[in-house]
């Protein structure tokens, strides 16, 4: 490589910790994808208008200092707090649907706030027509998710807007959790020599729904992944301290939260293809349609970012938990070169993993 | 072990041609192959291939990206079309985000035309069947790789005598494209590594002027990292032992003659156009296809107005340079600043096939870095 190269990526290196600028005239698809385009709405329309020390960093939910109720021990208690919005089609796909999503999503994002989740509000935009046996199916299955997860649903509302104006259903969910003990978890803390995991092999969700749409004529023995992540986290918390970040993999996948760690710790995160594991039926579908499934969603699995020396204790503990008996050490948080994902390809050469501009697969939760 | 997959990726195999490559160098010397197809480029990125050849040997990026080398005119046409009441235009994903002069496609979808990204032609054709009071228009891109599937989708929909269906012809060649790179002033080559999927359309045969006429070898190539390493051993063996010749490393997927029915096809539905502007390298002649006479119920241009518009590429834009291999996608003065693949300027930076969006994704980054920083960690073993 040429110093002039060197040069050139510098430069890039600089133009793109340039502050986010929206370009386009209208929403397109692109900004519901997961990728830059998201990032770039979210940072220069919402946190530009809503900006606050705790939705700054931009992570799955806030964790908020409520000095009215003291945890035992006279320390202020920490609440977690999170929204999310599911707009999954088809509703009912093999594995889950839009309900156990809904709620299993938002628990997630609290537990990887290192919070006991607790409460959790529920708000439906029903189209004009939409089954009414539909609709109980929907909120069965909202109710086996609480239950699962050992959080209730608490208040909730319902809007119906005329047919054409939505797609049969859409949720949204909110949750409030407790942090238990003095976590300190974010995407910022990645350190070199730093180990990276995750809970179970990954990309299953993505493909569930892609191939339950019935478009592609490809069939495969897939189900989506959809699982409440709180029990294998406190079972990961309790076995060790030296937990740095957790964040669950869905929309953007493993790639992009890998690229939220790398850019927000400043370091750079190398994973090795060969230990991230991916069912066959995943891998060979993901090589049909020319999609790498470090892209593709998961709604059950965790990245785990964990000092050096606990890797294997971390590794041991997810493994102890029925929903991380597939978790593997997958690479490695490296000082240079900052702010990228490498990747050591199985063919034995290494390139980036860069953030999703779109998404081949809109609508995926 | 996926059957079919892993095989060409092995990383001790790769080694192994690694050596082998690596001896075929003269001391002193330096290797100039351009690899034609975009496919190509993206698995020697997506593979980090580069990193098992010697410094010596330095791959060029060529023209073989059907999204790359779409003049702006093209896609304003195509959008002029969609825009209009009651269609429905269908294109391949990437298709979406290229640039014309008033935007892309996702642009044109997000004021309010319909736009469906289609994984073949004959899913445009199951839209058209479904939706009979709208007009369905296919944005047929590609070389002769695709062509075949498209003269198919025409000849179906004129079996079925749907009324609503048209294709908006922009299938290229390679030949001519080849040749144009071949005539281009200043520019050194020691060899090609051929297309392999246009290749089980068109057959080897057509390349033997490359040989022949210019001296130049030329293997033509599958798309796994192996069979790209091994195209290139190939290469060298030729210029080490003084040979030019035409030779099929993909002899597994490639018959030397070619598909005669797929041809077949594509001569019943479509004849050469007098010439084509390509994005880049100018108008070329007859290096293009359109839709027969015969079939002009399904030719979207004929069905519809379209104001055929020559758009200037923008000033900046240094694609035609990069798909002819003069300038590395990094030597582009608006690379990775001004243009990135979110707001791609050229081409080249919006397919993953093309050669800037494959080194900004795979490729940017310090090898010199990376190595001297990968010293210290271990790799992972796979449990």
């Amino acid at each position: 490589m040429t110093s002039r190269e060197e040069q050139v990526l510098e430069r890039i290196d600089r133009a793109r910790r340039r502050k986010a600028r929206v370009r386009e005239e209208h929403i397109t698809m692109a900004h519901g994808a997961g990728g830059r385009a998201t990032q770039t709405l979210i940072e220069a329309v919402f946190l530009d208008a809503f900006r606050n020390p705790l939705l700054e960093p931009l992570e799955d939910g806030a964790v908020i200092q409520v000095p009215a109720f003291t945890a035992p021990g006279g320390a202020c208690a920490r609440l977690a707090f999170t929204t999310d919005s599911y707009v999954v089609s088809p509703l009912f796909f093999p594995g889950g649907d839009i309900g156990d999503l809904a709620v299993n999503g938002t628990v997630n994002d609290l537990a990887v706030c290192g919070a006991r989740p607790l409460y959790l509000s529920a708000g439906f935009v029903l189209e004009e027509g939409f089954p009414v046996e539909d609709l109980r199916r929907v909120a069965a299955s909202m109710a086996r998710a609480a239950a699962a997860a050992g959080v209730a649903i608490v208040t909730g509302d319902t809007k119906v807007v005329q047919r054409g104006k939505a797609d049969g259903c859409y949720v949204t969910t909110a949750g409030v959790g407790l942090l238990d003990r003095d976590t300190r978890l974010g995407v910022a803390r990645a350190r070199p020599g730093d180990a990276v995991l995750v809970s179970g092999p990954i990309g299953e969700h993505g493909v569930t729904i892609m191939l339950a749409r019935g478009e592609l004529d490809i069939e495969a023995d897939v189900t989506s992944d959809t699982a409440p992540l709180n029990g294998l986290i406190t079972a990961l918390l309790q076995a060790t301290g030296a937990v740095r970040c957790l964040r669950d993999a869905t929309r953007g996948g493993v790639a992009t939260i890998l690229n939220e760690i790398a850019r927000a710790s400043d370091v750079a995160v190398v994973v090795d293809e060969d230990a991230v594991p991916v069912r066959p039926d995943v891998r060979g579908a993901c090589e049909l349609l020319g999609i790498d499934p470090l892209y593709v969603a998961c709604e059950g699995r965790v990245v785990v970012v964990v000092a050096g020396e606990a890797a294997e204790e971390a590794l041991a503990a997810l493994r102890g938990h029925p929903l991380g008996a597939g978790a593997a050490i997958i690479g490695r948080v490296a000082a240079d070169p900052p702010s990228l994902v490498l990747l050591r390809t199985a063919f034995g050469g290494t390139r980036i993993v860069d953030v999703l501009v779109g998404d081949p697969l809109p609508r995926i939760c | 072990m996926m059957r079919f997959v892993d095989e060409y990726r092995d990383a001790d195999k790769a080694r192994a041609l690694s050596a082998a490559i690596a001896g075929l160098c003269e001391p002193g010397r330096t290797y100039t192959f351009m690899e034609v197809c975009g496919g190509h480029t993206h698995t020697i990125y997506k593979h980090g291939l580069e990193d098992h050849l010697p410094e010596s040997v330095t791959l060029v990026h060529g023209p073989g990206c059907p999204v790359c080398v779409i003049p702006m005119g093209r896609v304003d046409d195509a959008i002029h079309i969609a825009e209009r009441p009651g269609v429905i235009m269908t294109s391949f994903g990437d298709m979406t985000r290229v640039p014309g002069g008033r935007g892309s496609f996702l642009d044109a979808a997000a004021r309010g035309a319909d736009i469906r990204m289609v994984y073949s032609p004959l899913d445009a054709l199951k839209i058209a069947r479904s939706n009979p009071d709208r007009q369905v228009v296919f944005m047929a891109i590609g070389f002769e790789t695709t062509t075949p599937s498209t003269a198919v989708t025409v000849l179906r929909a004129a079996a079925e005598g749907l009324r609503n269906f048209s294709v908006m012809c922009n299938h290229v060649m390679i030949i001519p494209a080849i040749t144009a790179i071949l005539d281009s002033p200043g520019l050194r080559l020691d060899g090609f590594v051929g297309p392999g999927h246009v290749s089980t359309v068109i057959g080897c045969r057509p390349y033997e002027f490359v040989a022949r006429d210019y001296g130049r070898p030329l293997v033509v190539a599958g798309f796994e990292p192996l069979d790209i390493l091994q195209a290139i051993h190939m290469l060298l063996l030729q210029i080490a032992e003084g040979r030019s010749e035409v030779e099929n490393q993909y002899a597994r997927v490639v018959p030397w003659a070619g598909n005669p029915r797929a041809l077949r096809a594509v001569d019943e539905v479509m004849e050469p156009r007098p010439r084509f502007e390509w994005r880049g390298l100018g108008s070329i002649p007859r290096s293009a296809l359109r839709i027969r006479e015969k079939y002009a119920a399904y030719d979207a241009e004929r069905r519809f107005d379209v104001p055929g518009g020559r758009v200037a590429d923008p000033k900046a834009c240094q694609c035609g340079e990069v798909l002819k291999g003069a300038l590395k996608p990094w030597e582009c003065k608006v690379f990775g600043t001004a243009c990135t693949p979110e707001t791609p300027i050229g081409t080249c930076m919006v397919s993953s096939e093309g050669a800037c969006a494959a080194y900004y994704n795979f490729g940017r980054f310090s090898r010199r870095r990376v190595r001297e920083a990968s010293r210290e960690a271990p790799r992972e073993a796979p449990r």
